[in-house]
């Protein structure tokens, strides 16, 4: 126990503790994540903006010969694992800000989660599939 | 300058654009009928200006990302200062997106 945990007697006002990680109970663990995945996309970009330009004009085979490969299929899986991420919690600010509805913001809420996960697990599972055949 | 309202809007296109990347890799594992459907649609007019118009929301939204990072250091409030990374955003972000286009053409992409 460190000598700023007193449960019993605390100069803290009742204010500061219900305010101890803010309304959404996670303190800034999003603020942080929001921006580690953005820095994590912004390495990847050129990586993968080049991969993207490899696959141009080229048939099913040849994409599938690019993307298969295991430096480019990590990359494509990084991108998309912090893509995925930054996007849902990006999406989730703009509910919070929109929609008023308690309802109904839990329902989008629950809904941006869906959609990020599925696009995320799909995309990953397409370039696992890519990978297994090459 | 009122361009957090765009990254915003980028960012919203982006997440909505996502779907266009995870039908492109799902069709390309699943076998070269599917993966004509996809390059049908991209290599179309509507298809190409869907695919510029979200080549540029992502190099903005990057730009203007990394300027949202630079005040998150705590750099860049100076009136001038901000005026600069906002038309930096602004300027980088079309400059990047024509840049891709011109190598992707340039590549073969155009074919």
């Amino acid at each position: 126990m460190s000598a700023t945990d007193t449960p019993k007697r605390s100069m803290r006002t009742p204010l500061g503790r219900v305010r101890n990680l803010g309304a959404a109970h996670s303190g800034t663990s999003d603020f942080w994540r929001q921006r580690l995945t953005a820095v994590a996309m912004t390495l990847l970009m050129i990586p993968v903006v080049v991969v993207i330009m490899m696959t141009l004009g080229r048939n099913q085979a040849g994409a599938k010969q690019i993307l298969g490969s295991l430096p480019v299929a990590i990359i494509m899986v990084l991108f998309i694992v912090a893509s995925a991420w930054h996007m849902k919690i990006g999406m989730q600010v703009v509910i919070e800000d929109y929609v008023h509805n308690e309802k109904l913001k839990l329902v989008s809420i629950m809904l941006n989660n869906f959609f990020s996960v599925a696009v995320a697990l799909a995309s990953i599972y397409a370039i696992l599939q890519l990978s297994a055949g090459v | 300058m009122a361009l957090s309202i765009v990254h915003r809007a980028t960012g919203i296109a982006l997440y909505v654009g996502t779907l266009l990347l995870a039908w492109w890799l799902i069709a390309a594992a699943s076998g070269p009928a599917a993966y004509a459907h996809v390059q049908a649609f991209t290599g179309s007019i509507i298809g190409r200006l869907i695919v510029f118009g979200y080549t540029w929301a992502l190099m903005h939204h990057m730009l203007s990302g990394i300027r949202h990072f630079v005040w998150d250091l705590g750099y860049g409030f100076k009136a001038n200062e901000r005026e600069a990374l906002t038309w930096g955003a602004l300027i980088g972000g079309i400059a990047l997106t024509v840049l891709i286009w011109i190598i992707a053409y340039a590549t073969g992409g155009g074919r």
